[in-house]
């Protein structure tokens, strides 16, 4: 067990720099606790995926670097390490956009996330079923190609994976872009499940502040590139500039015009479009 | 009716010498597959792979020793390759690593010359080249078993590639690399899996054009016959190196025996880069290639 005062995952004071020209995160500092639940708000090119991707050492395919700070995960430094050495460690990654593996079927798709498991077949099945049962969804199109899936099964088919890895934290870049509130809820839902169930760990970036917030124990909120607030989920819920600008709330703590909300009959009309089977 | 024979018989040695295009051509299908990268030095890799296994034969090794020499060779120069030029370039352009590949190519032409000598030697399989005749139509002994040679690597990596859990890993780092690496896959360990399975192919196919040719300089030319089969075939897919490589080599037999008795022959050479080009207008993506999954 960890100590208390020890995180699982510890960002400290990192900077990174895209083209040797272009500072993106400057001084970000976060951390995640054990079976901690935080989430990454902030706005369209706030630096929410890069702080992921440092994370992930999945810079230097972007050709970006960190250039100051460290990143450590378990007590150990991992900003050295490449970026298919997370996943024996147990921090997997789900990126921004989903990347299945689209000519492999999902249920392949599941198996390499299996890949660097070497506790036995008995093991991974058993993973196998427990993603079947969060996913139901899954089960049913396990031998379809998963390019041909619906965006939110596509989320489902890369949160499973990462699932598949056996990991103690997952880090999640925007799980509820493209897809219906109520999917997002449901998915959500599931998130929850696996953190008070499983005991998994989540880092969640989002722009979605309103549906993070109601699922995070803490949060941090990244505009150009720095944290300008953190705190609990309540508190930073509460704050009279996270509602204005991000959860569409007046001063007084009324929904405005900007609410998402409002727009939510629609989207669930278009939400049961969404998984009419093809 | 002798007419009839005369095509069957054409048309069996063409599908048979085009199986012999689909083994060069699947070593470049591997690598396009596996990292979007087309690699210039296959056909010296075949050139590296026939003089290297003649050298251990000539040293005195007996036939199977001096294949799995070869065979350990090529998989040590698979491994080297990754982390001499493949390593250090990582995230560098698709350009970048064809430039390289060049490099390598020109590298391993002097390098394996260089160490076995550059004269034209001889390679013996122990396959009598003398026609057999079946229901009347004469078949090449050799081409039948070269083709089926090839026939069962092609079904060895077709296995491979569907049914092991290294084979899932390599498609789908042919799909995604970094989510394949975020899954844990390591991409050194692909790459050397797949330039590993390019050198087992440029073996076979060295071993058997070798055999037919002698080895020599120009066994790195047959490279430029799988050039027509991969524009037929598309770049990227195994089923495309076959059926391109029959067509191609179907196609090419019936046109010199056809239509160049008609224009006074020497049609063969060319005729497949004419199919080619003819495709390309139609079919850029080729037959089987640059089929993206993809939900619109
Ligand atoms: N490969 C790259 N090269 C150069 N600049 C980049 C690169 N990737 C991202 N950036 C820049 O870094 C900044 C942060 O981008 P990032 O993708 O981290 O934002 P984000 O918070 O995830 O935004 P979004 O909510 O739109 O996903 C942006 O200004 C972007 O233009
Ligand atoms: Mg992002």
């Amino acid at each position: 067990m960890m100590s208390e005062t020890q995180p699982l995952l510890a960002v400290n004071g990192v900077e990174v720099v895209y083209d040797r020209a272009a500072l993106v995160l400057k001084s970000v500092s976060l951390a995640v606790p054990e079976g901690g639940v935080v989430a990454l708000l902030g706005p369209n090119g706030a630096g929410k995926s890069t702080t992921m991707k440092a994370v992930a050492n999945l810079l230097r395919a972007d050709r970006g670097e960190v250039t100051r700070g460290s990143i450590v995960y378990d007590g150990r430094r991992i900003d050295r390490l490449g970026a298919a050495d997370l996943a024996p460690r147990g921090l997997s990654l789900v990126m921004e956009g989903r990347h299945c593996f689209a000519s492999l079927s999902v249920e392949e798709n599941l198996r390499v996330g299996a890949f660097t498991r070497r506790d036995g077949r008995a093991a991974v099945a058993d993973s196998l079923d427990l993603v079947y049962r969060c996913f139901p969804r899954l089960k049913l199109r396990r031998d379809s190609p998963a390019g041909l899936l619906s965006g939110g099964e596509q989320q489902m088919c890369a949160i499973g994976r990462a699932l598949m890895a056996k990991p103690r934290m997952i880090l999640l870049d925007e799980p509820s872009m493209g897809l219906a509130p109520q999917l997002v809820d449901e998915i959500f839902e599931i998130l929850r499940r696996l953190n008070r169930e499983e005991g998994v760990s989540f880092l969640l970036a989002e722009q979605n502040a309103a549906a993070a917030l109601r699922y995070a124990t803490h949060a941090y909120l990244l505009e150009n590139g720095r944290v300008v607030l953190d705190g609990g989920a309540a508190s930073l819920r509460a704050d009279p500039v996270v509602q204005a600008s991000y959860l569409g709330l007046d001063a007084d703590g009324r929904q405005t015009f900007r609410d998402p909300a409002a727009a939510r009959p629609r989207q669930r009309w278009l939400c049961c479009g969404r998984w009419r089977p093809e | 009716m002798d007419g009839l024979w005369f095509f069957v018989e054409a048309l069996v040695g063409g599908l048979l010498s085009g199986v012999m295009y689909t083994l060069v051509a699947l070593g470049f299908v591997l690598i396009y597959k596996a990292s979007g990268v087309f690699n210039f030095a296959q056909g010296a890799m075949v050139l590296f792979a026939a003089l290297t296994f003649v050298g251990f034969v000539e040293l005195g090794l007996p036939f199977w020793m001096a294949l799995a020499a070869a065979l350990g060779v090529m998989m040590l120069l698979a491994v080297g390759i990754e982390r001499v030029v493949l390593r250090p370039l990582v995230g560098q352009p698709p350009i970048i690593l064809f430039m390289a590949t060049i490099g390598l190519s020109i590298f391993l032409e002097g390098f394996a010359q260089a160490v076995w000598g550059s004269q034209v030697r001889a390679l013996d399989l122990g396959i009598p080249d003398m026609p057999m005749e079946i229901d009347r139509v004469l078949i090449s002994r050799f081409d039948l078993t070269a083709a089926v040679i090839a026939a069962g690597l092609v079904i060895a990596l077709s296995l491979f590639f569907s049914h092991t859990r290294m084979g899932r890993a390599l498609r789908a780092v042919a799909d995604d690399s970094q989510a394949a690496q975020v899954a844990g896959v390591p991409l050194n360990l692909i790459w050397a899996v797949v330039w590993g399975a390019a050198g087992l192919v440029a073996l076979v196919a060295g071993l058997v054009w070798g055999a037919r040719l002698g080895v020599q300089f120009s066994l790195t030319l047959i490279a430029l016959k799988a050039l027509p089969v991969l524009i037929l075939g598309g770049f990227d897919s195994v089923a495309g190196a076959i059926v391109g490589g029959l067509i191609i080599g179907a196609s090419e037999k019936l046109a010199e025996i056809y239509v160049g008795a008609l224009i006074g022959g020497g049609i063969e050479n060319w005729f497949p880069y004419a199919l080619a080009i003819a495709f390309l207008l139609v079919r850029p993506g080729g037959l089987f290639g640059g089929k993206r999954v993809m939900r619109v």
